[in-house]
């Protein structure tokens, strides 16, 4: 069946299974890879996107479900809060392989969005879905209080 | 980002195809236009790169490529590699791009092992002298054109920051790039490399890091690999290690729409389909009857319960130093037994592989890591020669030893999807479910520990008797590990024991069991330092002596340990900072791997749940290339050491493995992850691992602080308080 996604602004046509996770149709058919499989069952939150602004599992979400929202992935992610968390991320050398860094940046892009300064229970609460081998959870927690602050003193700037 | 990612070589481009008659010469540079970064930043049509050895490229645009032997899957090899060249070669940082070598064994291998693979952290270890000499023999031949272009002695002519310069006289790399190419190539060992007192990256903190993309979604591991035509494959393995398939039946399968390809493999019956998901669903509608006439059936606990029974039994005996026998049955004793289960290594990137095979001729994409012995095996499946195995190799995403396996599993499991999909490329995809009950696991082991002691408390006499499955029997690996029965792999650690203790006996059951095994962030290690560490604990109760000062004290003859001991001691504030009631300390310390990590613990506990709150480290490494990523591993390594420590384990019932996916093999998240602290011991020796040796001691440190807080000594993994 055709469905059509609105992904980073661009709508999309494909034609496939509408109970397709969004997560296999964005990679597999649509060629954004920066968006990652670790689980598929949402679990450990690799695929993470947003959907209308909220941090979403798209290991889970069915390509019918996401029709007419607005997806975002990593690769369109553009406010001031994902683009400072991105450049914490450089800065403070957070990714270590990197696989799951694309989930953890949707997450904490989707905190910083809600709550401007989070505290460590709520960076803990937001980001514990988000499960990352290599074991950067320190410099995850530091890269969002980094961001935060450099989003801050940007609002105050302006 | 809709264009194909990856282009097999029949589909290059022109500049690209330029590139590749320039550098066929010498092999190297086959990996360019694999990495989006790199081809396009390297513009290779009009500013092709000149290949100075088989690790520098340099282009007239003034980049400077180097070619990395190793995997790079978070250890920081591409940086920590880049360094060591960038350093003798005078470059500037900016200026240095990375990327994977080709499988080549002559020119890449391993220095430690005579093969080209990563492991055993030896990346930095086996390579430092060589990408030094490198980068040296790269600058002498830039000068040595300087030089010829100027008229003026080489000797007078200095480089820094990637501008050579003679008086008025500057050039910049890529300006001198052809005419430095075609120098005379310095023998490495005849180029002087630089007093460590004159580096200018090695050292230093705030290098970015090289395997760029990590935070955008750019970086490219084999999961993103898209290729023309290509089809995703994935597997129905038997249930059961060691299971056949006695029938099968497609039909429902092949109805189901995109669904190209259905067979049997020697090891499962392979789906192929236009996507994953497509895959997966006809995965679901296979009809199969399984053979498990020669499969494992016995459950995890029946087989550690016969470990349990063999550790009470001499085994073959790996180490013996005077007469442990006698000791242990006169004086005083202490004894224990500890347990270990099978552990998965769960990386974040379930096992994958693209292949493209034609006739005898494949070529592949993968985070590749046993790099020789895949190539091998590769072609020896093929029936073809090792020139005809081109292996691409692009990140992992994570591996923690998985991803060199001494079989080839995935990669030949993907090597015969491929050969059965008439010439198309393949990408064979596990489900985490796939890669969490594909064993290769952490070994499960008994161990009993035995100690006479004297009336100051102190060790006379120490055995070890171990049981569990060898690593190393039966792989190509055997030769470098195993001698006269034993495989160090299983007793390493426990073996040449830092403390001193007078007479020592350490002995190994080597059992059997269907569960295929592998090495696992440190090997032997993951279980060795936990006995030894929680062990010397209990001695020092025992002898009602502090942790740290009973260590010390049996280390006197042993500085490096003691000095990392020390530093822990020391920043953690051992003896001196105040706890909360509830709280315990511990302390572990291990060498492995070359280098020595102590690490100091504290737990808070409430009941029966607890939580690890600190950790502080201390590491001697030898000369610290990059001290952020070393903080960065030794950070990971004791949050993968933790993982174990509080919550993996991998079970059997009748054969069949328990554990399916993250809700049931629990791994440390980040709510567990406690404030880590690390200090990295200044060194003028030769640098050693650091990838693994962060992970053995932080499961008997928080053994240890638990038995501090609670009186209860914890010998099994995962912990569990009663
Ligand atoms: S892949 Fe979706 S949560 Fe793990
Ligand atoms: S950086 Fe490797 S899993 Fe998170």
């Amino acid at each position: 069946m055709a469905y059509t996604l609105l992904i980073n602004g661009e709508s999309h046509e494909l034609d496939v299974d509408g109970d397709m996770p969004l997560l296999w149709a964005v990679r597999d058919h649509l060629n954004y890879t920066g968006s990652k499989f670790g689980c598929g069952m949402a679990q450990c939150g690799a695929c993470t996107m947003q959907i209308d602004g909220q941090a979403t599992r798209t290991c889970v979400l069915t390509v019918a479900a996401a029709e007419g929202r607005n997806i975002t992935t990593i690769e369109g992610l553009q406010s001031p809060q994902g683009q400072a968390l991105q450049k914490a991320w450089v800065e403070l050398q957070v990714p270590q392989c990197g696989y799951c860094q694309s989930g953890q940046i949707m997450s904490a892009t989707a905190l910083l969005e809600q709550n401007p300064s989070p505290s460590d229970a709520d960076i803990d609460t937001a980001m514990s879905g988000n499960i990352c081998r290599c074991g950067t959870y320190s410099r995850i927690k530091q890269g969002i209080k980094l961001a935060a602050n450099a989003v801050r003193d940007n609002e105050g700037a302006a | 980002m809709k264009a194909s990612r990856f282009q097999s070589q029949d589909h290059i481009d022109t500049g690209r195809r330029q590139f590749l008659k320039l550098s066929a010469a010498t092999g190297a540079g086959l990996t360019l236009g694999l990495n989006l970064t790199t081809r396009a930043s390297a513009q290779a049509a009009d500013s092709p790169a000149l290949q100075f050895n088989a690790f520098v490229n340099i282009s007239p645009d003034n980049t400077v490529n180097v070619y990395i032997k190793h995997l790079e899957m978070g250890q920081g090899v591409y940086t920590g590699l880049a360094t060591c060249v960038a350093e003798e070669l005078d470059a500037a940082w900016s200026q240095v791009k990375c990327e994977h070598a080709p499988v080549d064994t002559e020119k890449y291998a391993n220095l430690f092992m005579g093969q080209q693979a990563t492991g055993g952290s030896t990346a930095i270890a086996n390579s430092f002298t060589q990408m030094r000499q490198a980068g040296a023999t790269a600058r002498a031949m830039l000068v040595a054109a300087a030089a010829q272009r100027w008229g003026v002695p080489a000797s007078e002519i200095s480089v820094s920051e990637g501008q050579v310069s003679h008086g008025s006289h500057q050039a910049s790399f890529g300006e001198l790039a052809v005419e430095a190419a075609a120098q005379n190539a310095p023998a490495p060992e005849a180029v002087s490399l630089k007093d460590p007192a004159d580096f200018t990256l090695i050292g230093r903190e705030d290098l970015v890091r090289k395997d760029e993309g990590k935070q955008n979604g750019t970086a490219v591991y084999t999961q993103d690999v898209q290729l023309p035509g290509m089809l995703t494959a994935v597997v129905a393995h038997s249930p059961r290690f060691g299971g056949r398939v006695k029938s099968f039946d497609a039909s429902k399968a092949l109805q189901r729409n995109g669904v190209e390809q259905v067979f049997e493999i020697e090891n499962g019956v392979a789906v192929l389909a236009k996507d994953y998901w497509t895959a997966i669903k006809g995965r679901e509608l296979l009809e199969i009857e399984w053979d498990d006439s020669a499969a494992e059936t016995r459950s995890s606990g029946t087989i550690l319960s016969q470990y349990r029974e063999l550790v009470d039994e001499p085994g073959i005996v790996a180490e013996r130093e005077g007469d442990v026998a006698s000791q242990l049955n006169q004086g005083d004793s202490v004894e224990a037994v500890f347990e270990f289960p099978y552990l998965a290594h769960a990386q974040m990137e379930p096992m994958n592989c693209v292949a493209k095979v034609d006739g005898q001729r494949a070529e592949l994409w993968y985070g590749c890591q046993g790099a020789t012995s895949d190539q091998m095996a590769i072609a020896q499946l093929l029936g073809g020669k090792i020139e005809d195995v081109k292996i691409h190799t692009v990140f992992a995403g994570g591996g923690f030893g998985r991803r060199a396996n001494p079989f080839s599993d995935y990669v030949l499991e993907a090597v015969r999807v491929a050969r059965g999909a008439q010439g198309k490329p393949v990408k064979l995809v596990w489900s985490r479910e796939d890669d969490m009950q594909a064993g290769f696991y952490r070994p499960a082991f008994v161990h009993k520990l035995s100690a006479a002691v004297d009336d100051q408390g102190m060790p006379t006499a120490f055995q070890a008797r171990l049981a569990g499955q060898s690593i190393m029997m039966g792989t190509n690996m055997e030769s470098m590990s195993v001698v006269d029965g034993v495989d160090n792999a299983s007793v390493e650690g426990l073996v040449h024991l830092p403390y001193q203790v007078p007479n020592r006996q350490v002995e190994v059951h080597n059992t059997q069991a269907g569960v295929p095994v592998q090495w696992w962030r440190s090997v032997g290690n993951t279980h060795t330092a936990f006995s030894k560490e929680v062990f010397i604990d209990s001695l020092a109760r025992k002898a009602g002596q502090d942790p740290v000062e009973y260590r010390l004290s049996l280390l006197k003859h042993n500085p490096r340990e003691t000095a990392v001991l020390k530093l822990a001691a020391e920043k953690a504030e051992w003896g001196s900072r105040k706890l909360p009631e509830g709280w315990g300390r511990g302390v572990a310390v291990h060498t492995s791997f070359g280098s020595t990590v102590a690490e100091i613990v504290d737990v808070s506990v409430q009941g029966t749940e607890f939580k690890v709150e600190r950790v502080v480290a201390a590491v001697d490494c030898g000369i610290a290339v990059n001290p952020n990523i070393i903080r960065a591993q030794i950070e990971g390594g004791i949050a993968y050491g933790l993982s174990a420590a509080l919550a993996d384990e991998v079970t059997l019932t009748d054969g069949n493995v328990d554990q399916t996916n993250f809700h049931n093999y629990r791994v440390l998240r980040m709510n567990d992850m406690p404030e880590v602290e690390v200090h990295i011991l200044p060194s003028g020796n030769a640098p050693s691992g650091v990838g693994e040796p962060g992970t053995p001691p932080v499961a008997p440190a928080v053994a240890n602080a638990l038995a501090a807080a609670t009186g209860q000594t914890l010998t099994r993994l995962p912990l569990r308080l009663t």
